[in-house]
């Protein structure tokens, strides 16, 4: 795996990779050697093709090791699977079929068939950007975002799914509600989803 | 009920509670949130008897007014401003003992932006993820402060500064930013790395305590297209399709896809708080520790 480690500030460092694939594979990594004890760092972010380490005392000392460093090529397996229930009814199914160049209802199939994972977060507290569709399938944002998407939206941008966490204005296309609850800071942990964790969409009811 | 509660009288323009906010959460989109200016947060709490750490209120520009329901101390500091209780002027930036039904009233800021208001004991509002610090950004923490708002207070731990002037920085009339360049210094021209560390800009009446943004010259971009989304961090200069850089604050989103051109200097971010619209804004480059 090729990185780029970049300064950030006199805290930090961003390392780039080639992949969402490597990105996640180096997050794996990082935080093994942050539960080891042989990384000490505030916070360990991951994002579509880098892993930003921010609070780092000796930056440039890490920055070195890290340009010297051989990592393993995947990721170890998340150990559990969350399985989120379904319905795809959402407004914008036409136009991602149209995208897709499927009939309607193959896209709830080809979604529902997806094991996905969620390369990081953001956007939200709990909002997760899941993998896992084949490139093809990309569809770009809507034209004219949406002032409100409900919550437990099931929604494509990109290469990405995700799910609302609660109402916010969004330009992703709707193709499903569910009713878990991705964000709830009484529970532990509060995030239902976070880097990592392994992603399935199960049909409930009509489709 | 208890009687250790502040009554908000007057909320003002945006008063929130804060305290250190929440870092350690941002890989589940959790920004950090916290008081903008740390060091009179920290300075206040001190002037009343209470851990720096300790949830206190902050406020924008036209301050805010509270009535507890016990005897307090509190202490004003961060913005300058008049300090009433019950009408009669009483001294900033030192403890002030305020019996039980009086009004304390935070003024309008003389210079600055945020006020920080500390009570004995603190406000004691339920954490979120181990903060009070209400979150502009997630809509974690709190509600703004709104009129009639009821605020819980916490036990003393410490007896009261004795002290008659606290040594408090002024408001900045220019920001001096010392920054480093970078992560993404190469998706600018070298004409736009010229003009964002020898061109003067101004605070823009836009700011928030998402980012403090800016007007001025544009920065051009030398790489076309889009970044892919990557983790920001506190004091990031973010440059958007305007070309205006924007400073991250305590309430900026964890990932973002402008480029990120400088980072500002950690020391250099309390005055950030502190400057009003229109005050000048200058970026100094310097070198990576």
């Amino acid at each position: 795996m090729s990185m780029r480690v970049l300064p950030v500030g006199d805290r930090a460092l961003l390392v780039e990779v080639a992949s969402g694939d490597e990105a996640q594979a180096l997050h794996a990594e990082l935080l093994r050697r942050r539960a080891e004890g042989s990384l000490t760092v505030g916070e360990i972010v991951p994002a579509a093709r880098t892993v930003l380490l921010d609070g780092l005392a000796d930056p440039a000392r890490l920055a070195s090791e890290l340009t010297a460093t051989e990592l393993p090529p995947a990721p170890p397996r998340a150990r559990e699977v969350i399985d989120l229930p379904v319905r795809y009814d959402g407004p914008d199914l036409a136009d991602v079929a149209a995208h897709w160049g499927v009939p309607e209802q193959e896209v709830a199939r080809i979604h529902a068939a997806t094991e996905f994972r969620v390369a990081f977060c953001g956007f939200a507290p709990g909002f997760g950007y899941l993998t896992g569709l084949p490139e093809r399938y990309d569809v770009p944002r809507r034209a004219t975002p949406r002032t409100a998407v409900p919550d437990g939206a099931v929604a494509l941008a990109g290469r990405y799914t995700g799910v609302y966490p609660r109402s916010s204005p969004g330009g992703w296309q709707l193709i499903g509600t569910t009713d878990a609850v991705l964000w709830d800071h009484a529970r532990v942990p509060a995030a239902l989803l976070s880097p990592g964790t392994r992603v399935r969409f199960v049909p409930v009811g009509h489709s | 009920m208890t009687d250790r509660a502040l009554v908000v009288v007057r909320a003002g323009a945006l008063t929130t509670v804060q305290d250190r906010g929440r870092p350690g959460h941002a890989h589940l989109g959790v920004p950090r949130s916290g008081a903008l200016d740390g060091p009179a947060a920290a300075l206040v709490n001190r002037l009343v008897g209470n851990p720096p750490e300790t949830a206190v209120l902050e406020t924008t520009l036209n301050g805010c007014a509270v009535r507890p329901r016990s005897t307090v101390t509190m202490a004003v500091g961060g913005a300058p401003c008049p300090v009433t209780v019950d009408g009669r002027p009483v001294a900033w930036g030192t403890p002030v003992r305020v019996p039980a039904g009086s009004v304390l009233d935070v003024g309008s800021a003389v210079s600055g932006v945020r006020s920080y208001l500390a009570v004995t004991g603190g406000v004691a509002v339920e954490p979120v993820l181990g903060s009070r610090s209400t979150d502009l950004l997630s809509g974690l923490g709190p509600p703004p402060l709104t009129d009639g708002t009821v605020l819980p207070l916490g036990h003393p731990v410490g007896p009261h500064a004795r002290v008659d002037v606290a040594p408090h920085p002024a408001p900045p009339a220019e920001l001096v930013l010392h920054v480093t360049l970078g992560p993404r210094d190469d998706w600018f021209t070298r004409e736009a790395i010229r003009t964002f560390t020898s061109r003067p800009y101004r605070v823009s009446a836009a700011s928030n305590r998402i980012g403090l943004r800016t007007e001025g010259p544009a920065l051009e971009r030398a790489l076309p297209g889009e970044l892919p989304s990557e983790g920001m961090v506190l004091g990031a200069v973010q440059v958007p399709p305007d070309g205006r850089p924007v400073i991250f604050l305590a309430d900026h989103p964890t990932t973002g896809g402008y480029p990120v051109i400088a980072v500002v200097r950690t020391l250099d971010l309390p005055p950030t708080a502190q400057a009003a619209p229109g005050t000048p804004v200058r970026f100094i480059p310097v070198r990576r520790r």
